[in-house]
Parts: structure tokens; sequence; C-alpha cells
């Protein structure tokens, strides 16, 4: 531990200041999104940010003793955290307390705790510890079975607790299969998928079908060497067929009608202006009223605590989900600029320092936090400036919530923790 | 390249994401404006509107509260609707009834419920209004007219239209404004200025309490009360006068130009633009396309003046130095050019020299002094322009600039209307003789002859007529206190002013003298057409008079306008004398004069045109004798359902 003194700090600067700017202005829209009447004291509990400063305070002492922990540590125990972490989620659905239809948390008094929020640095562990192993080759079947499994396990728990939007998240893991050497044509396969099933829902079967098979005969054409049989061409052909119509059945049957509108008013499927006038009162009204929100604030904003919409709570869930349109209405073009820089940032950083990581299992736990905050950016800030449909998940950082704060809190300072380590890693 | 696909894909998302900011935040975006952001919602508190007074102090319109039942459908809780019908004092069927349209219209917004309670009702009403959720009483302020004349000048208010709101965003849907007369023209006086209360809402629409503790909140500043120039005895004998006819008096005070009468027959009471009648009451007016109640005629009824314009062209021959006033003109009951009448005349004595030519009014002698004024220059198109120019510079032939919002400019023809209309240098002085009598194309409105009238009796200037006197707290615009000289030199217009004198004394008006009074004026009768079946028909003439008195410093300038009199002193000689009398005196002496105008009545002459039958005019036609009208009789269809009310029997 000499080596320190003489380095003087070494935790990776730039991470943390950025983090101390996000959750810092990220409080103070808390504050402006959720108070009631004048603000008299910061630490007024009966108020959300008062709260919030309890729960931020908080977070620094985890992050002290996650920083003060070595780092050693959470290669050691990745399985266990892991273990515990979907025991957790398992019960749920024995303890659990139903929110809103979901059942994602544990009351312990007048506090509720989220423990999916902690599954995804549990299961960003356990993915690294599984794909620094040796014996993991990526290019086989059984481990890449066994890493997909790793990450299904907690959606499908977290999808049973009727908390889709949180599910969506692990598909963020995919990132980090790609980097460690799962196949390129996993990546067309992927890239197929959502054409494919946008294609389907937007133009219907048939005309997916036909543009399909162009594609696919025009490649079995125009590729000369190492041509695919017809038959294969014919095969995939079909899969794709039968893809597309599961799309459309699955869209018609198995979702549920506020999800199927959610859809249909993203890819403007109505074309019935009177349905389409319902659907946008019962469905989108969040979202206009967030678009509102946003575009009312033009370029500088209306200043701290003075966003009209924001004081008349036009927005619901504000303070959580749609906290960015806070940041649109008082701080304007530049402020919610500002705010997506950082997140950039942020996880530019983090890759840019995943790959100077010596050990295996550091860089891919840190490409596994920058995937988890990729996602859940992109998805909260699309939605709340209406460029991808409704779906719940909170803005990290920013958004209300202690445990949401926390699960991300830890996500981030392993990765300061283990970065910091990478000198000892010879 | 697997290490680049999320690096590209996070900044290509960033990127994206401020694109959109972009277009939504300041792209897409207009200025924020608290006005517009409805999050806040906008209470105005209405301030009094301005009082006005004629010019002797007395009080012409005022203010009345007015009391609205608003109902909110929403809001309504089960209620007990017999108890609230029995206060509004309306029936079950009707709750129903207005219940429904109002839920109908919007289940959010205010709706009326009970328009315009009396202040006994509302008494009652106010202390058990808390019962009753959903419903409260609005308060407004509606015009009360102290009195049934002056319609005309006095105007109304009512709700302000797209075009209003357009125009000027201070006005906000279901504001009052000014739609005619003196309420138009002192709009921004006499409203005074709104406050405005700011409060924020919550996404339910519920106030929440104050916007930023009200710190752009503002008061209310209330109306200036007015003092119009209106002497409203005057306005009121002259509405007397003009019962059972159609026309318009315009009295100006020649050393100030306040407009002391402006009358306008047939008039309608005031008071029936005020309240829930309002808007049916002024689509009759508006639709009465025969007796034409809104159309102003002493501001709008552009004619031919006639004789009385003879006295400009006397004054410009003058200026220009082609006549003396001894010069003689012989008088054939016409003007002969070479064997050719141009134009007729009355018999009279002849020859006559200035003084008589205007006394006696002779056709012949004024085209002999208008031939001189064009062919004193080798161009006739310049004579036109410099003669235009003189008459001109008493106010003819253009708007004059009063203070009021409607009028017609007149017509004063110069070289290039003729060029225009016969080609240059292809007309002279022959063609145009019309408009040495003031016919031809020579129009005026009557308040241009009571100007000019007035500039004749300053013997040079006038002000420029305005109906406003005083403004509470204000001064009022300079271009009211400052003369305007016309091109005429003094001196030129002594001997005109003794023939105008000597139109009372000896010449056209020698019947209608008042004792005591030195009046100078002028006759005219001009002939007026009218189609009937897209025949043009000619009508009895107008007649017009147009005086000044006293003689010497005149308190008075007076143009009148009967529409269908016949000559020029048969009805509006007297009228003008009477008003003249009644200004200067405050008490009539010529009894006699009065009893005519008020037991003689036009709408025979008026009917005849509609009547569908051929019909005799002028000379030919009896005058119609009707029982002496008592009191001014003006369109009030809240005491009468029929519509024309003022028609006597036929």
């Amino acid at each position: 531990m000499n080596r320190e003194n003489h380095r003087g700090f070494k935790f990776d600067w730039v991470i943390i200041v950025l983090f101390l700017l996000l959750v810092s202005f990220g409080w103070l829209n808390i504050m402006s999104a959720s108070h009631v009447g004048e603000i008299e004291n910061y630490f007024d509990m009966s108020q959300l940010y008062g709260k919030q400063l309890v729960f931020l305070g908080l977070t620094f002492v985890l992050i002290v003793l996650i920083l003060s922990v070595e780092a050693k540590f959470y290669e050691r125990f990745a399985s266990i955290i892991y273990i515990v972490a979907m025991l957790a989620l398992v019960g749920l659905f024995i303890f659990g307390k139903d929110v809103n239809g979901a059942r994602s948390w544990y009351g312990i008094g007048s506090m509720t705790i989220q423990p999916s929020e902690f599954a995804k640095f549990a299961t960003a562990l356990a993915v690294a510890k599984y794909m620094s192993d040796l014996q993991t080759d990526m290019n086989t079947l059984k481990d890449q079975l066994r890493a997909v499994a790793i990450i299904v396990l907690p959606a499908i728990l977290i999808l049973l607790q009727n908390d889709a939007g949180s599910t969506l998240v692990y598909v963020s893991f995919f990132f980090v299969f790609y980097r460690e050497g799962l196949q390129q044509i996993y990546l067309a396969i992927a890239l197929s998928i959502i054409i494919l099933a946008v294609l389907s829902l937007k133009f219907g079967i048939v005309i997916t079908a036909s543009i399909a098979a162009l594609v696919i005969f025009g490649i079995y054409f125009f590729r000369r060497k190492k041509r695919a049989s017809i038959i294969q061409s014919v095969v995939v052909l079909l899969i794709c067929i039968s893809f597309s119509t599961g799309v459309k059945l699955f869209y018609e049957h198995v979702l549920k009608p506020h999800q199927q509108n959610r859809i249909s008013l993203w890819l403007r499927l109505e074309k019935d202006p009177v349905k389409l006038e319902r659907m946008k009162k019962e469905e989108a009204y969040n979202l206009i009223q967030s678009e509102k929100a946003i575009s009312s604030g033009g370029f500088s904003g209306k200043g701290f605590l003075e966003g009209t919409r924001t004081t008349g709570k036009f927005v619901p869930e504000q303070e959580t989900d749609y906290i960015f349109s806070t940041v649109g209405e008082e701080w304007g073009f530049l402020g919610s600029t500002f705010v997506v820089l950082l997140f950039v940032a942020l996880i530019v950083r983090i890759l840019i320092l995943a790959e100077s990581q010596k050990s295996q299992f550091s860089r891919v736990y840190g490409y596994g936090v920058a995937s988890i905050l990729f996602i859940h950016f992109t998805i909260n800030t699309g939605m709340v400036m209406g460029l991808i449909p409704t779906v719940g998940i909170p803005l990290p950082f920013f958004s209300y919530g202690g445990s949401g704060l926390w699960g991300f809190t830890i996500l981030l300072f392993i990765f300061v923790k283990l970065d910091s380590n990478k000198i000892n890693e010879w | 390249m697997r290490k680049l696909l999320l690096l590209f894909m996070v900044i290509i998302v960033g990127l994206l994401f401020i694109g959109r900011l972009f277009y939504l935040q300041v792209y897409n975006k207009e200025a924020y404006s608290l006005y517009e952001d409805n999050a806040i919602r906008k209470e105005y508190n209405y301030p009094k509107r301005g009082y006005v007074y004629d010019r002797n102090g007395k009080l012409l319109v005022a203010n009345q509260p007015s009391y609205d039942v608003m109902v909110i459908p929403r809001e309504v809780e089960p209620l007990d609707t017999l108890e609230f019908c029995s206060l509004l004092k309306i029936t079950k069927e009707d709750f129903k009834r207005i219940y429904e349209k109002a839920y109908n219209y919007s289940p959010r917004l205010p709706s009326v419920f009970v328009p315009q309670l009396s202040k006994k009702d509302y008494a009652v009403l106010q202390e058990k209004m808390r019962k009753f959720d959903g419903f409260y009483i609005q308060k407004r302020s509606l015009r009360d007219y102290q009195t049934t004349i002056g319609a005309n000048v006095l105007g109304d208010i009512g709700e302000v239209n797209n075009r209003n709101i357009e125009n000027d965003p201070y006005y906000k849907m279901g504001d009052l404004i000014g739609k005619q007369g003196v309420e138009i023209s002192y709009e921004n006086v006499l409203r005074g200025v709104k406050g405005i209360k700011f409060i924020q809402k919550d996404r339910f629409n519920k106030n929440i309490g104050p916007y930023k503790e009200g710190k752009f909140d503002t008061l209310p500043q209330p109306g200036k009360d007015i003092t119009i120039t209106i002497d409203s005895e005057l306005q009121q004998y002259g509405e007397l006068l003009m019962t059972n006819k159609r026309g318009g008096i315009v009295a100006i005070d020649p050393s100030n130009g306040e407009i002391l009468a402006l009358i306008s027959a047939p008039s309608y009471n005031p008071n029936i633009l005020v309240g829930r009648g309002r808007s049916k009451n002024f689509t009759k007016l508006f639709r009465d396309s025969i007796a034409k109640p809104l159309f102003d005629r002493g501001l709008q009824a552009q004619y031919p003046p006639g004789s009385p314009f003879k006295v400009i062209n006397a004054l410009i021959a003058l200026q220009e130095g082609v006549v003396d006033t001894n010069d003689k003109f012989t008088c054939r009951m016409g003007y002969y050019y070479g064997s050719r009448k141009l134009t007729g005349c009355h018999h009279h004595k002849s020859p006559v020299a200035m003084n008589d030519g205007i006394a006696q009014s002779c056709n012949a002698y004024f085209v002999n002094i208008y031939r001189r004024i064009i062919d004193n220059y080798d161009d006739a198109g310049d004579a036109m322009n410099k003669w235009a120019t003189h008459a001109k510079s008493f106010g003819l032939g253009d708007f004059l600039g009063y203070d009021l919002q409607v009028g017609r400019p007149g017509r004063i023809p110069d070289g290039d209307y003729y060029d225009r209309a016969y080609g240059d240098n292809r007309w002279g002085s022959t063609y145009i003789v019309s408009n040495a009598i003031g016919q031809g194309e020579v129009e005026a409105t009557p308040i241009q002859l009571a100007n000019m009238a007035a500039a004749i009796g300053n013997r040079g200037y006038y002000y420029t007529p305005h109906i406003i006197k005083a403004i509470e707290g204000d001064t009022i615009p300079s271009k009211y206190t400052t003369p305007n000289y016309t091109t005429i030199d003094k001196r030129h217009f002594e001997p005109v002013v003794q023939g105008m004198f000597d139109v009372y004394n000896e010449g056209t008006a020698k019947t209608l003298r008042v004792p005591g009074i030195d009046i100078c004026g002028k006759t005219g009768t001009a002939e007026n057409f009218m189609k009937i079946d897209s025949v043009k028909t000619q009508l009895t003439d107008h007649s017009i008079f147009v005086a000044f008195a006293p003689k010497d410093d005149p308190k008075i300038a007076i143009a009148v306008f009967v529409e269908n009199g016949y000559w020029g002193s048969r009805f509006a000689g007297r009228m003008a004398s009477l008003m003249i009398e009644k200004y200067i005196k405050g008490e009539i002496t010529r009894t006699d004069m009065e009893d005519w105008i008020l037991t003689h009545s036009l709408e025979n002459e008026y009917a005849k045109p509609y009547s569908g039958e051929p019909f005799k005019i002028n000379g030919e036609t009896t005058l119609q004798v009707v029982e002496k009208v008592q009191a001014p009789k003006s369109i009030d269809y809240d005491n009468s359902i029929s519509t024309n009310s003022n028609q006597p029997n036929q």
C-alpha cells in the first residue's frame, strides 16, 4: 500500500467528477419536480427531495465501503453475490409488496427496497466472472448458452414480477458478449430480428416476406464464392416468414392492450383519427405532457424552480422516470444537452478504461457497466423526448429512488475500485 | 471493430438526442410567454369604464353592474334543484336544458347559466350560493345611458371579435370594446387597464396557488372619464326637430372646432344596445336598409352640396382677382353659352353683383365667375388644380380628421380628375360649370359644410372639428387646438359674409329671420336619384342649409341636411335658424317656425320609392301634416315589438 502514497489518489477522477455532477444536478431536478409549496428545509423528510438527500448521504457511505474493500473480493465473491441477488428476487414472490401492479419491492417499515436494482451489478459481476474463466470459450455453443443463462435467469424473474421495463436492461449484455468474441453472425441475426419485427408490424407479413425474399436471393445470386445452397436460402426465408408471423401474432394476442397501443403510437400504425385521438389521451398522456414540458423550455430554459409545467405537476411520475422533462423545461436546450453530454462522457470514459484493463474480469465488468448505463440512458431519455415507445425504466443517478441510486452507485464504484487496482495485476 | 461497436452507438445516440432536443426546444419553439402558458391560469380584474359627460357637465353614460350565474358542469355536486330553480326563477326543465347545453359546450369551462340577474335576485342568491358547488356569480359591468339621445355619438360597447384580438393582444375572448361613437374613438382612455392575476394550475386544472406569490400580478387601472363637446340640450332639440325626417345636423363652435350637436335621423335609443337584447336589436338596426339608423347622416351622407358651395367660388374668384365685388352679370333665367343653356336659374332681379348673386343664389352669376377662374389660366388643368387647392383649404374633399370613426372624404375634383375623364386638354371651363353651383362632381358631407361655414365665419381659418372636450387627467390632442388657415386672404371674406347675411335680410331665407340674432346663411337644394327596379328615378330634392351666427364673432356654425325636403329654406333653413336660436338664446321665439317643423312629416315622401307605384316629386307633391311632435322619437325596440315604430300612421 506504500505505492499509493507517492502515486497520490489512485481512483479515476473523471468518473468521480462526472458521477458527482450527475447526482447533484439530478437532486436539484428532483427537488424542482417534487416540491410542494415553499422549500424551507432541504432535509424536510416529508418531501421527496429531503428523502433523496438522505439517500445521497448514505450513498457516500456506500462508496467509501466499496472502495475500501479489497478489489479481489468482487471477483472471488461474484458468484455468491449473484446467488444472493437471485434469491432476493425469488423471495419477492413470497414476501414482496405490490406497487402499481408490479411485485418488485420489499417493504421494511415505511422503507421499500427494490432488489431488481441490485440484481444488475450482481449479474454484471457474474457475467464477468464466467467470461474471464479460462475454461470459457465464447465460440462454443455450450458456453454461449451458459452465459446467456446467467442473464436470462434474472430477466425472467423480473418479468414475472410484471416489470417489463427492467427486463429489457439484460439485453445490454449482448454488447458484452459481442466484445468478448461472440460470432459476427449473432450481430447480423440481432439486427435482422429488429428489422424484421419492425417491418412486420409496420407493413404486414406479405411485404416483409417479399423484402426478405429479395434480400436472401439477392445474396444468393451475388455471392459466387461460398454460395449457400438454394435449400439453405429457402429455409432462412421460411424462418423469416414464420418469425414475422410470430411477431404479428405476439403483438396481437400476447401483448396487453396498453403495450399494443404504445407500439402502435410509436410506429404510427393507427390511421383512424378518432381511435388515434383516444389512444393518445389514454396511452400517450405522459409522453405528450413530457414533450410539451421539454419544448416549452426553449433554448435556455425557464430557470431553476421556475418551470410552470413542473410546478403544476403536469407530467406524471416526473421525479422518477420522467425526470429528464424537468431538465428540459427548467434548463432548456443548454441544460439538457449538458446532461446528454455528461452521460455520453461517463459511458465513453468507462469504455476507454475497460479497454485498458489488464484483467479480463475487470474489462468484462467495465463493459457490463457501460452497457447497462447505455441502455438505461437511451431508453429513458429516448422515451421522455418521444423517440422510443414508453418503457418504464429510471434514468441512472437522476431519477428519484434509493434502490436505484444505490444500485447504480455500487455498479459504478465497483468498477472504479477494479480500475484503481489494475496496477497491481501483473 | 469489436471494441468500437458500443463506443460508436453511444456517440450516435448522444448526437441523435441532441438533435431531437434542438428540434423540440430551439427549432420548433415559439418564444415563451407567461400569457400563453396553459399551466398558468390568468384571471382578469376589469376596471370601471370611464364615464361620459356633456359640455355642461351632465352625465350621459355611466355603468351598471350586472350579475351572471355561471356554471362549471364538472364541478357541480348533487344539489337541491327545487330551491335553486326557485331562487333563479326558472323551471326544472329549464335547469336541465341549460345544464345540458353547458355540459355539451364544455364540462370544464365556465358557461353562463342565467344571464343578468336583477339586483334583488342577486342579493338573495348571493347568500345561498355556497350551497351550490360548481355555480358562481360573475359580476360584469354594462353601460348605463342616462339619456335616450345621441346614440350615434355615444356609441356602444360589445364583445371583442377575432380581429380585435389579433390587432391588439390586450384583448381576450369575452372582453368588451367600444363598437361605435366615442366608445370606439376613446376606447383606450375609457377602458382603463385590466388587472391580471397569474395562478398556477396542476394537471387536473385545479388552482394550486398564486404563481410566484403574485410577483407578476397587476392591479386594474380605472378608465378615465371624458367630457364631450356635445350640448345635450341642443342635441335633444335637434333630434326633436328631425323627428319624422331623415337627415343630419352638425353644429360646430367656430371659435374652437367643438361639435355642439351631431344629429342623425332616424336614431335609436342607446339603451337598446345594452345587455341581453344587444345582439338582437343590433341585428335589427343593421338590417334596416331603408331607414338606415346606423348610418350617421351628419358624417357619412356625401352629396353634391348645391348652392352653399357657391360662396367658396365667390371667395376663390376674389382671391384669384378675376372679379370685383361690383362686377355685374346678367341672368336670363339661366346661363347661356352661345345659344345653349348650360344651367337654369330661378326668377330674380338682374343683372346682379356679388352681394345679390349670393343672396339670390343666382346660378348665372356663379357660372360666370367660375369660368373666369378657370379661363384665367392658359391650361384648364392648372386652373382646376389651383381652384381645388383653394377649395380643399376649407376642409373639403378629404377626411376632416375629426375624432369619430365614421365618415366620407367628399370630393373636390382637380385637373387630373377631368384629364382622366375627358382626356388631356380635351375639356374646358364650359364642360364643368356644374361645379360653379355645387353640383356635378363636387360632393361634401354635412360636417364638412358646417366646418366650411365655421371657416367663413372665422374669416379664413378653422379648428379641426372634434367631439372630445376634456379627458380626466390628460389634455386633448394638439391637432384640435391649432387653427388651419385657408388660402383666401382675410379681406375677401367681408363681402361674402355680407352676401350670406343678406340671404337672411332679403334673399332666399328672409322668412327665417330670428329677431336679435344676425345670422349668415346659404340655402341649398340638391337633386338626387335612386335606382328603382333598375330605372334611374329622380326623387324630391334634398333640402340643405348652411349658416353661422352671430355675423361678427360667430358662436355657432351649422349645416342641416334633410333628405327629400325639397328647397333649402323649406326644412333645412327653418331647422338651422331654430337650432341657432336655441343655442344662442336658450329659448325659441320663432314658435311659428318650430310648430311648422314639428307638424310636418316627410315619412310619406320616404315611403314613395317603396310603394311600387309611380309617384310625383318636388312641386307636384303636397306635404304631409301630422300631429305636433312632443318629444324626439327614436327607435326603441324594448318598448315596442314593431321594427318601424318611428313610422307615423299613414
